[in-house]
């Protein structure tokens, strides 16, 4: 068997790097089409169609990082996977019915009758508004280790909330890149808002997190580290007042700049996410359960792992050819 | 009702949901490669307007697929966090490779595959076509060597009631693979060939006179009375590989209540698990020793030897006998069709309805074989391993049942949904002027007739 030489120590920080890399590109991948979805505009109708259009060839491939990450959970953390989502079970059955509606709206629409297909939009639209404010929630609970008590719930609505919040910013990042004139505009404006919403949704949220573990507060307030972990929100900070900035100078007539709201989007959320991985460290649910009591056995971790070394760059690869064969300003979603 | 028959209701009805759309997508993938691979040789348009036409229904099945199979993904840990813990080491990975080497491939490509046309070169989009339809048959071959694994489980130790790993390439072919891989593939090509014809001979039943929907009809049909056969064959080797591995099942499956030579074949019967007997039996005499030992005095074990141990029988007979019944209407429809489309190039009307009922016979006949193998297996979940009472959440029933009744909405309404809008795909298609004239000079020009070759 390959990678014979790793203890089973390193292969649970390689598992949980990948699982970590999985939610990670799935928050900003089906983050920004879920954020799409959340502000589509129920009465205009113009708007719908060149919304949809712009995340046509990729919300399938966005939605499989969710997939993998709750494979990656189940098989090299089985004990965490169960005890998660048996907890969460009612809002993981919310999220679910969320993603099937918006992701079975999303081909009928293009199908029925013209009358119908302000009823699949809807779908869509509330669909995946459903799923982010329970993605949101769920994520609140986790980080409380699992709590149900009343602060544990008011600081899951407020997560959930918040997620929702950095969805549509980024959504609407995404469509500023995409869309031309009118619905760039509209999307201009949309960023605007979600940048003070996710701003103060960032702060409440930091604050609230440290309240809620122990060693959390100690490593961020105390500890050596703590000045260099300060970084992560002072960075996010100047990356989101800069972001304020550009989004007031636009639209620029020549296009230019278009692409920076979502580039910063994207690094808000990889630091964002950094911030509560160095947080929460090396526990797999916080204050619960480490990645030493969830791991499963490592021979079956070592064959899985020669696939994923394997695969995973083939993955990133061709998904970099898609977003370049789709570059540009989307097109009316024809089948060819 | 406690929540492990709620479990078992719910993960019957979401796998139910969900095997009808990769069982059409899987074949119809290959169905548009040919399509594509055929435009791109003859340059005749017809078959890109089928191409077209079927890619949309692609589309639709895919993501459908895809939304059932994402919930699928969750159902492991939620309602059998048993399985996970005891059999995760093997079940695990199969599931792991599956997602990194099948799903990514189909669902990144599908994009080129529906809106690249005019971004790509044509190779290009020929290939992503081909690479979707190699992805799903992929996945295919993952989960299905993970089911065939808990049918006929090897390669694997038990250490303090947990199952680890021992051989891979043992547990991933093993004894029931083979069979069950081919068994579920022919299954696909079948539905989607049905699923073809069907909604073609409905547009022709609408009056479409275009050469779209009869070149549709005419290459479905005939690879359905090709595939129907080599159906019939891995059929029966599976049968015979089940008799081996899981005799209680075929006991079942036949209704064989006590052990004997010369046991017959039942067509019909109603099986009495009280009394352990048959009602109303009309049966060859000594047809079921003949198929599955092939001699006419061919002993069959009973379910009297499998005390307890045996899954229940009615469901598994019945079952069986709905599969049966449907493969052979199938062959029935497929060389009588082949038969008259070689012929006349047209089917009879009467037979054009029949085969617009027949449209969705593949989903009836692919979930009757399922629900055979898998009660079957009962009350096993790992077979001779592991029981299924012995995995079930500790989740409250409450909870299970606001799922289940969830679920059983949404699917019904979906259901109905997917069907009715692939009608109404069909009846647009008839009004829609197919051939631009462009594209009628062009093959004009050409002279190809698709239709004769």
């Amino acid at each position: 068997m390959p990678f014979e030489s790793l203890s089973i120590e390193t292969l649970g920080d390689i598992y949980i790097g990948l699982l970590a890399l999985a939610i990670l590109l799935y928050a900003i991948l089906d983050g920004y089409d879920l954020g799409v979805g959340v502000l589509l505009p129920p009465r205009e109708e113009a708007f719908r169609d060149d919304m949809i259009a712009s995340i046509g060839p990729y919300w399938d491939a966005n939605e499989t990082w969710l997939v993998l990450a709750v494979g990656l959970l189940l098989f090299a953390f089985p004990d965490a996977h169960s005890v998660i989502l048996q907890t969460l079970y009612l809002p993981a059955t919310l999220m679910l019915l969320g993603l099937i509606l918006r992701g079975v709206s999303f081909d009928f629409r293009a199908k029925v009758a013209q009358v119908k297909k302000r009823r699949w939009d809807l779908s869509f639209k509330y669909g995946s508004l459903l799923t982010t404010l329970a993605q949101g929630y769920m994520l609140g609970i986790w980080v409380t280790g699992l709590r149900t008590d009343w602060w544990a719930q008011g600081f899951a609505l407020l997560a959930a909330f918040g997620l929702t919040a950095a969805y549509a910013f980024i959504g609407s990042c995404w469509l500023i890149l995409k869309s031309e004139s009118a619905l760039q505009e509209k999307a201009i404006y949309w960023a605007r808002r979600g940048l003070v919403v996710l701003s103060i949704g960032i702060i409440a949220v930091s604050i609230a997190n440290l309240t809620l573990h122990e060693n959390v507060r100690e490593l961020w307030l105390t500890s050596h580290w703590g000045f260099v972990l300060m970084a992560i929100p002072i960075a996010c900070f100047c990356l989101l007042s800069f972001c304020g900035v550009i989004l007031k100078r636009m639209p620029a007539t020549n296009g230019k700049g278009e692409k920076l709201p979502f580039m910063i989007a994207m690094t808000v959320f990889i630091l964002c996410f950094t911030a509560f991985g160095l947080s929460y460290y090396p526990f797999v649910v916080p204050g619960q359960m480490t990645i030493a009591d969830a791991i499963s056995d490592a021979n079956s971790l070592r064959f899985l792992l020669v696939g994923a070394v394997i695969v995973v760059p083939c993955i990133l690869a061709y998904t970099f050819m898609v977003y370049r064969i789709f570059a540009g300003k989307a097109e009316k979603l024809t089948y060819y | 009702m406690d929540a492990f028959i709620l479990s078992r209701l719910q993960f019957a009805l979401n796998i139910s949901f969900h095997i009808l759309f990769p069982t059409i997508t899987i074949a119809l993938g290959w169905y548009l490669f040919y399509f594509k691979l055929r435009s791109n040789i003859s340059g005749h348009p017809v078959w890109m307007r089928m191409y077209r036409f079927w890619v949309r229904v692609f589309a639709l099945t895919f993501a459908l697929g895809v939304v059932s199979g994402v919930t699928m993904s969750f159902q492991f840990g939620t309602n059998w966090p048993g399985f996970m813990e005891k059999a995760g080491n093997v079940a695990g990975p199969l599931l792991g490779y599956e997602v990194l080497t099948a799903f990514f491939l189909e669902a990144t490509f599908l994009g080129i595959m529906l809106f690249g046309i005019r971004r790509v070169p044509n190779w290009l989009h020929t290939l992503a076509t081909l690479i979707v339809a190699f992805g799903t048959t992929v996945s295919a071959f993952w989960i299905l060597s993970l089911n065939s694994w808990m049918h006929t489980p090897q390669g694997h130790e038990i250490v303090d009631g947990v199952i680890y790993a021992r051989d891979w390439s043992e547990i991933i072919f093993n004894p029931s693979f083979s069979y069950r891989f081919a068994h579920m593939l022919l299954a696909s090509g079948l539905t989607a060939s049905f699923l073809i014809a069907g909604l073609s001979a409905y547009r022709i039943f609408r009056g479409d006179d275009k050469i779209a929907p009869r070149l549709a009809l005419k290459t479905a049909t005939y690879t359905a009375a090709v595939l129907i056969p080599l159906q019939i064959y891995a059929g029966d080797l599976h049968g015979l590989n089940t008799l081996e591995h899981q005799p209680q099942k075929v006991a079942a499956m036949e209704g064989i209540w006590e052990t004997e030579q010369g046991a017959p074949l039942l067509l019909f019967a109603i099986p009495d698990e009280e009394s352990k007997t048959n009602h109303l039996e009309i049966g060859i005499p000594r047809g079921a020793s003949l198929i599955l030992t092939h001699s006419l005095d061919g002993e069959i074990k009973g379910l009297n030897e499998f005390e307890g141990e045996h899954p229940p029988v009615a469901p598994v007979f019945f079952a069986f006998r709905v599969m049966v019944a449907i493969g052979l209407l199938m062959l029935a429809c497929a060389w009588l069709g082949s038969f008259y489309l070689y012929r006349n190039g047209t089917l009879p009307g009467w037979l054009n309805k029949v085969f617009m009922g027949m449209s969705f016979s593949g989903w009836i006949a692919t979930l009757a074989g399922w629900y055979v193998t898998e009660i079957g297996r009962q009350p096993y979940l790992v077979y001779g391993v592991m029981k299924t009472q012995d995995a079930v959440t500790g989740l409250p029933a409450g909870n299970v049942a606001f799922s289940f009744a969830l679920y059983a909405i949404t699917y019904a309404v979906l259901l109905f949904a997917y069907m009715a809008t692939l009608t109404l795909m069909c009846r647009r298609s008839v009004e829609i002027e197919e051939i631009t004239s462009e594209e009628r000079e062009k093959a004009k020009a050409t002279k190809i007739s698709p239709l004769g070759a």
